[in-house]
């Protein structure tokens, strides 16, 4: 479970939120709202590990994140603004790649049945360089369906998709929370998802 | 893990050739400018050979510096490294190695038909490559603490140059030193040691604070 006890995030002199306190348990929904510059990313890249609070701690299982470490990392998949896809790569080494060096290595077959999945099947073989915005994101996403991670943080993953890519995203959260995992989503848009539990955080 | 990082690395070298290509032609064209200009006298040129060899090697491989983390770092594929739950050395780590592969062990290959053109004997070329091969993964290893300090700033070439460059002064001297010893005929063994040394070291300690260096960059 994850615990986030009073934290200040300091954006340069711009405080952008303060003592802010929840907690999410297995199978809950934190759906993360706010206008542009009101810190939801800089939130998730201190729940990631990635950035560093100003003040205040955040707790997976009772333990300090900083503390846990490479345990911490290992339960966490993030996807951020950035795809993290490489160009010149094509699709399927971009998938078989990225989830290797992440520690679990797949086979060709696999591979395709994951991009069948996300419906980039035809595309297996091209270069991410020539897939457009939509595509490279459904890329991005099978990196969460290949990681055992049990907590998702998520930042506009309905950015750029189609309607179809939409319900797909949607369908893999709801999925992920059915096994018993965390997902902390900011959005724009309305999930609508039918979490066991949901709460809705908003930054102002 | 590891082993996948290296080999992602290469590929994706192998798929932006010219770049590699680059600092090979930078290296051959700068050592090959002193015999050009300096004239043909073979004792000068034995003379000005290791200094120079090793100086051309420096700046070449400081050409190359900006590639070990920066296209990792525009398209978000550091922080997912980061994230990653090995510790953050293994990933620098992989990641010198390749940069190594892709951008010095070419200079290596290619620094003893350079050496000819100096007149250097077939021990000193043979020196020249044993330093090489020892010196040059300390340039790729103390070059990446100060890649990681400077990516995203706006001139990080210059900057790099600035921080990284005096830091590279001790394998300079211990690399020109061995290959000086071998034209004048004492032995090269003391300098090499010392290049050995150098190595061990700031293979343990540079890699921990490029991953220092990298969650500040990527922060």
């Amino acid at each position: 479970m994850l615990e986030v006890i009073n934290l200040t995030c300091v954006r340069g002199t711009r405080r952008l939120f303060k003592e802010l306190s929840f907690s999410a348990e297995s199978g809950e929904l934190v759906e993360l709202r706010g206008p542009n510059g009101s810190g939801k990313t800089s939130l998730l890249r201190i729940l990631c590990g990635l950035a560093m609070p100003a003040a205040g701690e955040v707790r997976w299982n009772g333990t300090r994140i900083r503390s846990l470490g490479e345990e911490y990392r290992g339960s966490v998949a993030y996807l951020g603004h950035q795809n993290a896809v490489k160009d010149e790569l094509t699709a399927i080494e971009n998938l078989r790649i990225s989830s290797a060096v992440c520690g679990s290595a797949l086979d060709k077959k696999e591979a395709q049945e994951i991009l069948k999945r996300v419906g980039l099947t035809q595309q297996q073989n091209l270069p991410a360089r020539v897939l457009s915005a939509g595509q490279r994101r459904r890329l991005a996403m099978t990196r969460l369906l290949t990681s055992k991670a049990r907590l998702w943080i998520l930042d506009e993953v309905l950015t750029s998709l189609d309607d179809a890519a939409m319900n797909l995203s949607r369908e893999f959260i709801s999925e992920h929370l059915k096994q018993d995992g965390i997902a902390i989503v900011a959005t724009h848009q309305d999930l609508s998802l039918a979490a066991p539990r949901f709460q809705r955080l908003q930054l102002s | 893990m590891f082993g996948w990082l290296v080999w992602r690395d290469l590929i994706l070298a192998w798929r932006r050739r010219a770049d590699v290509l680059a600092t090979l032609f930078f290296f051959i064209i700068v050592v090959s400018l002193f015999p050009l200009g300096i004239g043909p006298e073979r004792e000068t040129l034995r003379t000005i050979a290791p200094g120079v060899v090793w100086v051309a090697a420096l700046l070449a491989s400081m050409l190359s510096l900006g590639r070990i983390f920066g296209n990792d770092y525009q398209d978000g594929t550091l922080e997912q490294l980061l994230l990653t739950p090995q510790p953050a050395y293994l990933v620098v780590l992989a990641k010198v190695l390749a940069h190594w592969i892709v951008a010095e062990l070419p200079l290596v290959v290619i620094a003893p038909v350079l050496g000819l053109q100096f007149g250097l004997s077939q021990n000193g070329l043979a020196i020249v490559v044993v330093s090489l091969l020892l010196g040059t993964p300390v340039l790729s290893v103390i070059g990446s603490v100060g890649a990681a300090l400077t990516l995203g700033l706006r001139a990080a070439n210059v900057l790099v140059a600035l921080l990284v460059l005096p830091l590279y002064i001790p394998v300079l001297i211990f690399g020109s030193g061995a290959v000086q010893a071998s034209v004048t005929g004492s032995s090269p063994q003391a300098w090499l040691l010392l290049l050995g040394a150098t190595l061990i070291v700031s293979l343990v300690f540079a890699p921990w604070a490029t991953s220092a260096a990298l969650r500040i960059s990527v922060e």
